[in-house]
């Protein structure tokens, strides 16, 4: 221990080389990170497939607005159609469920960045919910109103008629769990979560779209998935 | 001191050690209410949950940056020899025995990270808590980020644990990080290039 040491035994400073490359792989992947998850999931997704019921989350992440998140009881809600309309509803749950079915598969989007992929929905289209109450021609709108006040969000009827938008009271082949929104949802896949309002109790035909909760907060009206909120534009 | 024990992390490395723990786990449990479905159902208060886990990550960093300044020199005389890995500590890191100083290679790489993993989560929790409100801020990738530097962390803080509570041979190390004071004898066996002062 007391001879001189040789070359080979010359302390190195790996240290501060590991922490340097590790803090420089962790901020550049803020570009490359969710290119490389994908890639990542896309290779093992058949693996990932059969864990994800297993992992706690499934992917998803709850968010709330409020202190409180709302409880679905089949006695007492309803969900009330509204505003410009020529016959005003108000659906029971079985009554929305009595209404014609479909099912999609799609993916969801955060606008924080995660998504879960391959979501089985099913539920209504909105034409079959909202075509019996007739809405009126100067109504361009639709207010989607939460029972987790004041969470509220609007789509034009151009966006509302998307091909795959719903009406969602089932998830992966069960009813839709409380913090998805029982007992339902909208789903737009096109749109970021936020526009996807959860815990529905009403839906009003309105003049034009405003500002919801989160667009009230700085979001994009038009949340379209990859072109708005600061993505791709 | 005891007789037979060596002093072998100063007060300032154990503070420094106990604040970032304390601040992790609080992180920790606050993170995992807004990561897990089941418990955000439990809590529920999402946005003081949220708050409350920024402002206990800022008082985490600012305490950190507090205890680096506390112990000026001597930490950085610490931050040396965590930085610097000689032929012995290359040959253990390939798994042939061979003596170590006062940190081991797998010491010294599980402090390099978990500094590195803290720049880490501020830079991305600064992002996600600012990107909320202004899209100049906002990275696709940021909650990829923040949750792969968990997840690592994770891994590590399980590997950490078994080595000082659980596995027989390395768990008197411990003490040192509680009390300071290691025996000699397990320091001699563990650390035989280390020459306590």
């Amino acid at each position: 221990m007391d001879s001189p040491p040789t070359p080979e035994q010359e302390p190195r400073r790996y240290g501060r080389r590991l922490f340097l490359a590790t803090v420089a792989g962790g901020v550049s992947s803020l570009y490359w990170g969710k290119a490389a998850w994908d890639h990542v999931t896309g290779v093992i997704s058949p693996v990932a497939n059969a864990v994800a019921p297993i992992l706690p989350t499934g992917g998803w992440r709850i968010y709330t607005i409020s202190g409180h998140m709302p409880e679905f009881d089949p006695a007492t809600w309803r969900l009330k159609i509204g505003g410009l309309v020529e016959k005003p509803l108000s659906l029971t749950y079985d009554e929305l469920r009595a209404l014609p079915h479909v099912q999609q598969v799609s993916t969801f989007h955060c606008v924080t960045g995660w998504t879960v992929e391959n979501v089985h929905w099913g539920g209504v289209r909105l034409d079959d919910v909202l075509g019996p109450a007739r809405p009126q021609a100067s109504g361009r709108a639709l207010r989607f109103v939460s029972m987790e006040v004041p969470y509220v969000d609007y789509l034009t009827v151009p966006q509302a008629s998307l091909r795959d938008v719903m009406l969602a009271y089932e998830m992966d082949g069960k009813p839709l769990a409380r913090e998805h929104g029982a007992p339902v949802r909208l789903v737009i896949p096109e749109m970021y979560g936020y526009k996807n309002v959860k815990w529905l109790q009403a839906i009003d035909v309105v003049p034009e779209a405003v500002n919801g909760y989160w667009e009230d907060l700085g979001y994009d009206r038009n949340a379209w998935v990859g072109r708005s909120n600061g993505y791709g534009t | 001191m005891k007789p037979g024990y060596v002093r072998r992390f100063s007060p300032v490395e154990r503070l420094l050690h106990w604040v970032n723990a304390a601040g992790f786990f609080f992180l920790l449990v606050t993170g995992l209410i807004l990561y897990l479905p089941s418990l955000s159902m439990l809590v529920s208060r999402r946005q003081t949950i949220q708050g409350i886990h920024f402002w206990g990550g800022v008082g985490w960093l600012a305490a950190l940056a507090g205890v680096l300044l506390l112990g000026g020199r001597r930490l950085l005389a610490t931050a040396r020899e965590l930085d610097s890995f000689d032929g012995d500590d290359l040959r253990w890191l390939r798994g042939r025995g061979a003596p170590q100083g006062r940190f081991n290679a797998g010491q010294k790489i599980n402090a390099v990270l978990t500094a590195a993993f803290t720049i880490l989560f501020g830079v991305s929790g600064l992002l996600l808590w600012f990107g909320e409100e202004d899209t100049r801020y906002r990275f696709a990738s940021t909650v990829i980020l923040h949750d792969g530097v968990m997840y690592v962390s994770l891994a590590l803080l399980v590997g950490h644990l078994y080595l000082a509570l659980i596995h027989p041979a390395t768990r008197h190390a411990l003490r040192g990080m509680t009390l300071g004071s290691v025996s000699a004898d397990w320091a001699a066996r563990h650390h035989a290039k280390w020459r306590p002062e």
